[in-house]
């Protein structure tokens, strides 16, 4: 049997690199890639917990934590798609209209 | 004996895949690599969920994930980026302080995570399949499912606005 610690060590892991993905990259559709990393990572605990403890409720989170997932990736692209015909760019750095 | 020792050994596997790929995810320069590598992470991941008995939601990971999010990002990396014409730098200059301070962060994380006295003696949970999630999701947690399906509509219809010529 496989210690708990090692599935808890392999999200953190993951979400390690997701968290690495969301800083250094410039852009925009791979840091939706590493927010998708970083949610995997979440979703791994939940279901080594639920593993562990028998509690079935937790596989629901689970399964809503994929629907926002779903849903945060869709508008996401759309929002990149927008930023792209603006910009002709996906760049992070471009975008400073916000900045005063 | 030699049963748990190909399940040790699946897990090993399973999880230097799921590590590597997502390595490649950030690393790769090139974008559409990415995306093909964090299809062959999600892949891998719904391999550990396999293992952790969570069959349905394997599936569910393989459908909605590999499916259609990872589908979704391929789509949006073609629509958006000249693959071949333009030299787009993909990492900004913080690279190294961004490393280090992640180091530090997945190293307070791990020391967090060994170093927590979890109840690790009683691993007696029962296989759950589809038919009771199924019906805690109609029962129980029957609230929570129709507000994430008034989310995923109301996602939906925004996607379809924003993205849309104007």
């Amino acid at each position: 049997m496989i210690p708990l610690s090692h599935y808890l060590l392999l999200s953190a892991i993951i979400f390690g690199l997701g968290v690495v993905g969301v800083i250094i990259s410039r852009n925009l559709i791979k840091l939706l890639m590493s927010v998708e990393l970083m949610l995997n990572a979440a979703n791994l605990v939940f279901i080594t917990f639920a593993r562990w403890y028998g509690d079935p409720g937790v596989h629901i989170f689970v399964f809503i934590v994929f629907v926002v997932a779903a849903a945060e990736a869709a508008v996401g692209l759309s929002l990149v798609i927008a930023v792209f015909r603006r910009k002709e760019s996906v760049d992070v750095d471009i975008l400073r209209l916000l900045k005063g | 004996m030699t049963d748990a020792f190909l399940t040790n050994l699946a897990f090993y596997v399973i999880s230097f895949c799921v590590i590597a790929g997502g390595i490649f995810v950030v690393s790769s320069r090139n974008l559409f690599h990415s995306a093909v590598f964090l299809v062959f992470t999600l892949f891998s991941v719904a391999g550990i969920f396999v293992m952790l008995s969570a069959y349905l939601l394997a599936a569910i990971q393989v459908l909605v994930y590999v499916g259609a999010v990872a589908m979704l990002m391929i789509f949006g990396v073609m629509l958006t980026t000249q693959l071949s014409n333009v030299r787009i730098r993909y990492m900004n200059e913080q690279v190294w302080p961004a490393l280090l301070i992640c180091a530090g962060f997945l190293a307070l994380l791990v020391y967090g995570l060994t170093d927590t006295p979890f109840a690790t003696g009683n691993v007696a949970a029962p296989v759950e399949g589809a038919k009771a999630i199924g019906t805690l999701l109609m029962t129980k947690y029957v609230l929570p499912f129709e507000m994430v399906s008034v989310l995923l509509l109301a996602a939906l219809v925004g996607a379809i606005v924003i993205a849309k010529k104007d």
